[in-house]
């Protein structure tokens, strides 16, 4: 099976071929295997999510008190638009992706990804689009500050730092088209001789279906900052009202890429909590098909809730109740999963490690995101909620407790596959605790500022917010220390650790994985596995 | 190695999979511009977005109206009006508000002055508060129709010449209306932004 990896091999059999692979530098630039470019993937997105979190610490420093004392507002805005884009663009999205490229093959059965050339070019396109982002804030006027959903007429006027940051989301689009191309195709074509559709792990499920809404939405993201690139320079007025063009149109097109992006940075985090939570309840997964309808579901109705996030912009009132149903509507597909995963754990005999507190703690947190999405899905209540940190609490309760967390659960839950060492459990619970205590002292009173009215994206607030500030900053930076201890966690397990056996949690759960060695060997299912498991 | 012809199958199988999905994406992106006519043809069904172009459209129809229409003089409508613009200009009416009677024409004269060395090519965008009075606000005259030339320091002055439709609903007393000058982009350099030192 490695010519896959290997174009114009003779069909003359060489399969006895050495398997050597290069060492050094060469081995991670020409990558080729999923599990190296996985590896790098979690690599890259970790580090960006230091760079974000750096950002994201600056902001809530710059918040402690009351007044401007660390960030002028100009930077203060710059940092929560380069927060966004490089938490979404850097951190979450290329984490999923690693873990794709890590998981789907050994659940499925595959040798490697379907296009291993490509996927080593989606990766490396990775690290210029960072750069561009990160450079930005060196340019005259800075990185873009029009925030990360960069706004027409905001993003039609800044600087240099604009169209660094817009040339940075092309290069990323493209290597998420390329990425989802590759998950597709890997999971329809390559699955194990035995594996139908409707056997194959939660993960791969829920992967599939994100890769399908990447296809469908980062091209529009991409039309959409091309139109911001050619009302900058080329003369167009696309968004400008002067010349016969609509910012509130630009609003329209990014959020027809930007709600199911959301999605996108979700149901890969739904995943990987359906596989962990039978793992460690030691049933199976309470009604799997429902799973993948409601996420066939929610990925469907993605696509016609846009412009919840538009409610301010004056839109009829007919518009107004039809985004209004149609985001209550996801509720349901979203309420089928989390109550299954509650019937999942009902009566089952559950064991806490790190992977399952993280993915208890995701249907905590992730429900209590989910509600607050509710209440903002109703237009009255949002007109009044709009741009206030009611608004920051409710998707960071779903970005980051929920994403984040489904990715933490997801990396202590495979890292024993990895490295082949156990990580530390202690230190594990700690991690829990801490990110889990001091994410609720940031994010939750966030809520009472938003219904106070505290606005977003300034660098300064009235006097009455300020204690609410100060709590959450001082959570914000026990969240932020907390996640080196994830580092140190990492790092201990890949130098070493209790040997991990091939199936350490005792899974009945997933696809293939468990099936070969920990940690898993560089070239894996090189003649096809027979698959008899599945729901 | 019998696997071998099924690994040949694969290969052929996935660049087919890689082209039709190749093929989605690039109609997804075209989908992104065909948002553009889509989003106007709603608008103008719907009639949500008709400040600007109706405006264009209607004026040799408001002429018409104003020849035809009887004042009001039961009423009195107060205009306030406002004006805003970017950068190293200077926009405003001559007055800040005057009262009409429906029906009645009036002129109203707002002044643009240029204070860079720069020729300025742009427009004004007007916006009506109440929003539902915009219908019944009709132009004959207005340098919003058209684009507009200044020279480098040079001050226009441009009249709007308007009488307010006697249909204008009842609890309606106060018209503000608003004119936002924007520069056209591609026409002139947009100066740079100003640094950190804010």
């Amino acid at each position: 099976m490695s010519a896959v990896l290997e174009p114009q091999q003779g069909i003359s059999g060489h399969h006895d071929h050495a398997h050597d692979h290069p060492h050094g530098w060469r081995r991670w630039l020409f990558a080729t295997n999923h599990k190296d470019i996985g590896t790098l993937y979690l690599w890259f997105s970790f580090s960006m999510l230091f760079v974000g979190g750096f950002l994201a610490l600056g902001i809530r420093a710059e918040l402690f008190q009351p007044g401007l004392q660390i960030l002028n507002p100009e930077l203060f805005n710059q940092f929560t638009t380069m927060h966004g884009l490089i938490m979404v663009f850097g951190a979450i999205m290329p984490a999923f992706v690693g873990f794709a490229n890590w998981m789907i093959p050994l659940q499925i059965g595959a040798s490697d990804m379907a296009f291993a050339r490509m996927n080593n070019l989606s990766f490396w396109l990775l690290i210029p689009a960072a750069l561009l982002l990160v450079a930005s804030f060196f340019v005259p006027g800075g990185a873009t500050a029009a925030g990360w959903t960069l706004y027409a007429p905001l993003s039609t006027q800044m600087g240099l730092g604009m169209d660094l940051a817009i040339f940075a989301i092309h290069i990323l689009g493209a290597s998420s088209i390329m990425g989802s191309i590759n998950i597709i195709t890997t999971i329809l074509n390559m699955r194990a001789p035995g594996m139908t559709l409707m056997k194959m792990p939660m993960f791969v499920w829920t992967w599939l279906i994100t890769a399908y809404l990447l296809i469908a939405v980062m091209p529009v993201l991409a039309g959409a900052i091309t139109m911001l690139l050619t009302d900058r320079h080329f003369g167009t007025s696309f968004f400008n009202a002067a010349g016969g063009g609509d910012p509130v149109m630009y609003q329209h097109i990014f959020w027809f890429f930007g709600h199911p992006e959301v999605y996108i940075m979700i149901l890969p985090a739904f995943g990987i909590v359906s596989e962990i939570i039978p793992t460690f309840a030691r049933k199976r997964l309470f009604g799997y098909s429902s799973m993948v309808y409601a996420t066939g579901a929610i990925a469907v109705l993605s696509f016609v809730v846009w412009a919840h996030h538009m409610f301010t912009t004056g839109m009829p009132v007919t518009g107004q109740l039809f985004f209004m149903y149609a985001t209550m509507l996801i509720a349901v597909p979203t309420g089928v999963k989390i109550f299954n995963w509650l019937a999942t754990m009902w009566r089952g005999s559950m064991t806490f490690e790190t992977p399952m507190l993280f993915a208890v703690g995701f249907i905590f947190v992730f429900t209590l995101g989910g509600l607050t999405g509710i209440i903002l899905s109703v237009a009255p209540v949002d007109v009044q909620l709009h741009d206030t940190y009611y608004v920051v609490a409710h998707f960071h309760y779903v970005l980051v407790a929920g994403s984040l967390f489904a990715l933490f659960a997801g990396l202590y839950y495979w890292l024993p596959k990895w490295t082949g060492h156990m990580y530390h459990e202690t230190l594990g619970k700690w991690h829990f605790w801490l990110s889990m205590i001091f994410f609720n002292i940031t994010f939750f009173p966030m809520h009472f500022l938003g219904l106070a009215g505290m606005p977003r994206r300034y660098a300064d607030y009235n006097m009455q917010f300020a204690d609410f500030n100060m709590i959450a900053s001082i959570g914000a930076f026990g969240f932020g220390f907390a996640q080196l201890l994830l580092l140190y966690i990492i790092i201990k397990c890949i130098k070493g650790g209790p040997k991990a056996s091939d199936n350490p949690w005792g899974s009945q759960q997933g696809g293939l994985e468990w099936s070969v060695p920990s940690p898993a060997p560089f070239h894996t299912f090189e003649t096809p596995p027979a698959f008899k498991g599945g729901h | 190695m019998n696997k071998l012809p099924e690994t040949q199958g694969v290969r052929k199988d996935n660049s087919r999979m890689m082209g039709k999905l190749l093929m989605v994406a690039i109609l997804m992106f075209g989908f992104g511009f065909a948002l553009v006519p889509f989003y106007e043809k709603i608008c103008e069904i719907t009639g949500i977005n008709v400040l600007a172009s109706s405006d264009k459209l209607n004026y040799a129809e408001a002429r018409e109206f104003a020849r035809n229409t009887q004042v009001d003089t039961a009423r009195t409508i107060t205009i306030e009006f406002d004006a805003n613009v970017h950068g190293a200009m200077v926009f405003k009416p001559r007055v800040g508000h005057m009262t009409v009677h429906p029906g009645e024409l009036a002129t109203i004269t707002y002044e643009l002055v240029n204070a860079t060395s720069n020729n300025i090519h742009g427009q004004a965008i007007p916006s009506y508060a109440p929003r539902h009075s915009a219908s019944h606000f009709k132009k004959l005259e207005c340098f919003c129709f058209e684009q507009q030339e200044l020279q480098g320091n040079q001050t226009r002055e441009f009249p709007v010449v308007f009488v307010i439709d006697p249909k204008l609903p009842a609890d309606i007393t106060t018209i503000t209306l608003s004119y936002t000058f924007f520069e056209v982009a591609g026409r002139a350099a947009v100066p740079a932004p100003v640094g950190r030192e804010g």
